[in-house]
């Protein structure tokens, strides 16, 4: 027995892995009740429950122990085909998890399993045990064999087990015991077999098995197999716990080391010395990998948070008496462990509504003609350094005019503006804090409980959240959120004498005005001030207004020639933010504030710069609701959206638009483009053939699109005299490098089904498509990278290689 | 131990300062501050410690005493909180003394109510008083004053 107070590590070892096993236990069950027939979940299942059994009883849980017990006999009478699996025993099982997983919770809390008796859970279990099978599901002659030897199975099933897992603990799996799991041998068989041992047999277990012909002697063979492999295949050689304090407390160190090697960087750019920069170029390429390296170690699998949803489905489903079916897609997608658990909570509480409010009842169901059988699919995605999360269902979709009316009668909106407001913002509604608090409101809008938690938790991490709800044919929920918090990309500017960082998540592009176009291009709508761009009106914020510097500076910088608008994103609206200054792109890190700042929702965070001082990082979202742009933006953007959400559930694909050579359109992946750039074409270099130029401490080499392109090929355009200095650049990365793609002009940004298509038409191109009502062919980025540089992709590929 | 205490001392124009020792994380000379707009005027700006990030607040300000007028650096006691770094800015720096409990008293009635929340009491010290400051009084006054 383990006292309270000196819980020793074998305990915590034992915690540790029967927590990671029960997780293990309840994705088996589910699965096993949709398969109830694979012989390997049920030994899995088996086998899980019996080392909890084994482990506890060792260490002297007893009650833990007899609860383990039980449900190790039902599953031993499962495994052997005396019972089918029905929805009791699976809930009973599953009953029997929950208990484990409080009385584990108990153990690491107080010591001890706790005094709670679950007599009446383990009654249920052995009700369950003596269950005869259900005849109609059950081959007859698996009944046959077993309902005879069932009663006296009972015993030494219990006791034979454990008896050989105990013996010899960290050594491969005995040879009976794989037999038994694998259901060639009976576990009475065995118990005799052991016993003859016992009492002077000098034979081994398989010999005496095939000796009195239980058994086939390749099947044995095949057993000995399993246990060499099990015994070399240890996982533990590859794998080793580590504290996540200790991961945490690793990037940190990162976090500091990336600072520092700024301020390298920065002063590096005043020094001659060869040496010098070399190493500062090394050590840069290091820190990068390294952060890089040290991420990668907090990177878990979205699979530890949906694991749990079939579980939760299953039984949410069965208490309102529906059938959903569940489906995911992309669950080794990984995250930030941080952003993980943080996304936790609201993922739960969406998987909850869609099955609570979302999908109807299997009758209501049958009478839409829909299947009888709930659909919920979730999917997960990396999409331009972000992971997008989609959980749709396919139930009743969402009333809007009842939301309407629920937001009115609430006095959410004024009776009037119900009549008005578009069906994209009327969703919004549902996002709204108070939307919800009354019990009825579920009923009749069938979505929409604390949707406001979710929203919030979402955007505190950096996300946003969309809804898509077509009436009759189901709702999706689109979550966007960043890969990891810790070290971001962001844009510096300067504003009062201040630095400020943009998160580049949020921001768009950067429009700068200059001369004529500085001193009218701003106008203004009512006194608001609005900017033309590209033919839409973008609201204008002036930062040094907005966070109340003097106005006499205000009124300088308003009469300046140049202006620098940074366009950003904010939720689902854009507005155009006015910095005195845009000074370069950063990668930063993000420390929090302290708890007495916490009350700013305009700042997210601060950095340290290269030069040590602090800057803060600006919240998109926050500033734009202090500068009151997000509703009313907001509004204008919805009423131009007219798409319906059916045709917006459709695949959609962000593309970035481009002149090409022969004035032609073409486009790129926005996925595939990590930054655009323009560089003078003076600090373009040569190395040999190659075009490169310095970049953000790094040789960029650099392609000319044109070049690339079949008929332009014999003709390579190098930097012509052209009127215009500067190159605009597409900087593309892989595998940790980057090229940069020259092209003649960026156009714009758009978001397109890519419907209508026309095969390949030329080398470099993927297709030709019609975007924009325009024909627009789609850049092969790899394939025109391979032809300029073959060896581009080479070094990773190797790497991979090696490492796996 | 039990009935002596340490003291890290300071001043804030003529009155004198004190806060347990084991409180204090470190004492620095001026440091480089970034504004934080929009907060309150109690916060003077933040500092980076070592990668750490520390809000400083201007505790003549936020003790209700009058603003200095020299232009003097002012000195940063950084003390540790429930809610992070936390440096309280300070005219001047004084020693680390020992004061007896029996030397100590709880603050005049006379205090005005945020004043007490922010002074535990004095020490009479042989040559003079020195206030006892309630660090986590001091910042509890500050969310309320910002709220």
């Amino acid at each position: 027995m383990v006292s309270a107070d000196g819980m020793d590590d074998i305990v915590k070892e034992f915690i540790v892995e029967s927590t990671e096993n029960l997780d293990q236990l309840d994705r088996d069950l589910i699965s096993l009740e949709k398969n109830p027939t694979s012989k390997e979940l049920l030994g899995s299942i088996f086998r899980a429950v019996h080392t909890v059994k084994g482990t506890t009883g060792f260490l002297g849980y007893t009650h833990l122990e007899s609860v383990a017990h039980v449900g190790e006999n039902l599953l031993s009478r499962l495994r052997e085909g005396a019972l089918a699996l029905s929805p009791p025993i699976t809930s009973g099982l599953l009953a029997m998890v929950d208990a484990v997983r409080t009385m584990l919770a108990s153990i690491e809390k107080t010591g001890s399993d706790g005094d709670s008796d679950y007599a009446p859970l383990i009654e249920i279990l052995t009700q369950l045990q003596a269950q005869e099978p259900d005849s109609k599901s059950q081959d007859s002659q698996a009944t046959n064999t077993s309902t005879i030897c069932a009663a006296e199975q009972e015993k030494p099933q219990a006791t034979i087990v454990p008896d050989i897992a105990e013996e010899d603990r960290d050594e491969p799996l005995p040879l009976g015991q794989i037999l038994v799991e694998g259901g060639q041998v009976k576990a009475d068989q065995l118990a005799s077999v052991l016993n003859q041992q016992r009492e002077g047999d000098p034979r081994r277990v398989g010999e005496i098995l095939v000796a009195r012909g239980m058994v086939h002697p390749e099947e044995v063979l095949e057993a000995l197999q399993v246990q060499t492999e099990g015994a070399t295949s240890n996982l533990s050689s590859n794998n080793i716990r580590v504290d996540v304090g200790q991961l945490d407390k690793l990037m940190n160190l990162v976090g500091e080391l990336v600072l520092a090697r700024n301020q390298i960087l920065q002063f590096s750019t005043t020094q001659q010395d060869s040496t010098f920069l070399n190493t500062t170029q090394r050590l840069s390429l290091i820190t990068t990998e390294l952060q890089e390296g040290v991420m990668k170690t907090r990177m878990q699998p979205i699979e530890n948070v949906w694991g749990k949803f079939p579980r939760l489905v299953r039984d949410l489903a069965l208490a309102c008496g529906k059938r959903v079916q569940v489906e995911m897609e992309g669950k080794d997608t990984e995250l930030d462990k941080t952003i993980l658990e943080a996304i936790k909570d609201p993922l739960t509480h969406l998987i909850r509504n869609a099955v609570d409010h979302g999908i109807e009842c299997p009758s209501q169901r049958e009478a839409a003609g829909k299947s009888v059988e709930g659909r919920l699919f979730l999917r997960a995605y990396h999409e331009g350094g972000q992971v997008n999360i989609e959980i749709s269902d396919d139930g009743a979709g969402i009333d809007l005019v009842a939301v309407k009316s629920k937001a009115v009668e609430r006095g959410l909106i004024p009776q009037e503006q119900a009549a008005r407001i578009s069906e994209r913002e009327a969703y919004q509604l549902i996002f709204l804090p108070g939307f919800s608090t009354a019990q009825k409101v579920t009923n009749v809008s069938g979505r929409g409980v604390g949707m406001d938690v979710v929203k919030t938790n979402i955007e505190k991490i950096g996300g946003m959240v969309d809804l898509q709800s077509a009436a009759g044919l189901g709702t999706t929920v689109k979550i966007k959120i960043p890969l990891t918090l810790a070290i971001i990309p962001a844009l510096i500017v300067t504003c009062g004498g201040e630095r400020y960082a943009i998160p580049q998540v949020s921001l768009l592009e950067l429009v700068r005005l200059e001369g004529n176009g500085a001193r009218h291009g701003i106008e203004s709508v009512h006194g608001a001030p609005v900017y033309r761009l590209r033919g839409n009106l973008l609201s204008l914020v002036y930062l040094n207004r907005e966070l109340h510097f003097d106005s006499a500076a205000a009124q300088n910088s308003a009469q300046q020639d140049v202006v620098n608008i940074a366009v950003l994103q904010a939720d689902d609206c854009q507005f155009g933010l006015i910095v005195d200054e845009v000074n370069d792109t950063e990668e930063i890190v993000v420390k929090p504030l302290g708890e007495l700042l916490k009350g700013l929702s305009v700042y997210t965070g601060a950095t340290i710069m290269g030069d040590g001082r602090v800057a803060l990082i600006l919240d998109v979202l926050g500033l734009a609701q202090h500068a009151g742009v997000i509703s009313e933006v907001r509004q204008r953007k919805i009423s131009e959206d007219i798409t319906s959400a059916a045709e917006r559930a459709q695949e959609r694909k962000t593309l970035l638009l481009f002149q090409s050579p022969d004035d032609g359109r073409m486009a790129i992946f926005l996925s595939d483009v990590t930054r655009l750039e323009t560089f003078s074409r003076s600090s373009i270099e040569r190395t040999g053939k190659q075009q490169v130029v310095q970049y953000r401490g790094t040789i960029l080499p650099l392609v000319h699109v044109s070049s690339l392109l079949e008929e332009h090929r014999l003709q390579p355009r190098g930097p012509s005299p052209e009127t215009d200095d500067k190159v605009q650049v597409i900087v593309h990365t892989q595998n940790r490098r980057s090229v940069g793609l020259v092209v003649e002009r960026i156009l714009d940004i758009v978001e397109d089904d890519l419907a209508t298509r026309r095969p390949v038409s030329r080398e470099g191109v993927l297709g030709s498509f019609v975007v924009q009502g325009k024909v627009t062919e789609i850049l092969d980025v790899d394939g025109i990278i391979r032809v300029q540089d073959p060896t581009f992709f080479e070094p990773e590929q190797l790497l991979t290689g090696v490492a796996s | 131990m039990s009935d002596r205490q340490q003291f890290a001392t300071f001043f804030l124009g003529d009155s004198y300062f004190g806060v347990e020792v084991e409180r204090v994380q470190e004492i620095l000379r001026s440091q480089e501050m970034t504004p934080v707009p929009l907060s309150s005027p109690v916060v003077r700006g933040l500092i980076n410690l070592r990668g750490q990030i520390v809000t400083a607040i201007d505790l003549r300000r936020q003790l209700g005493l009058p603003a200095r007028t020299d232009a003097r650096p002012l000195m940063n006691v950084v003390v540790r909180s429930s809610g992070g770094g936390v440096s309280l800015l300070v005219d001047d720096i004084g020693d680390v003394v020992e004061a007896e409990e029996s030397s100590f008293e709880r603050p005049p009635d006379t205090l005005d109510d945020d004043a007490q929340k922010m002074i535990r009491g004095v020490h009479k010290l042989n040559e003079r008083l020195m206030h006892v400051l309630d660090t986590e009084g001091v910042l509890i006054g500050f969310s309320e004053a910002q709220s």
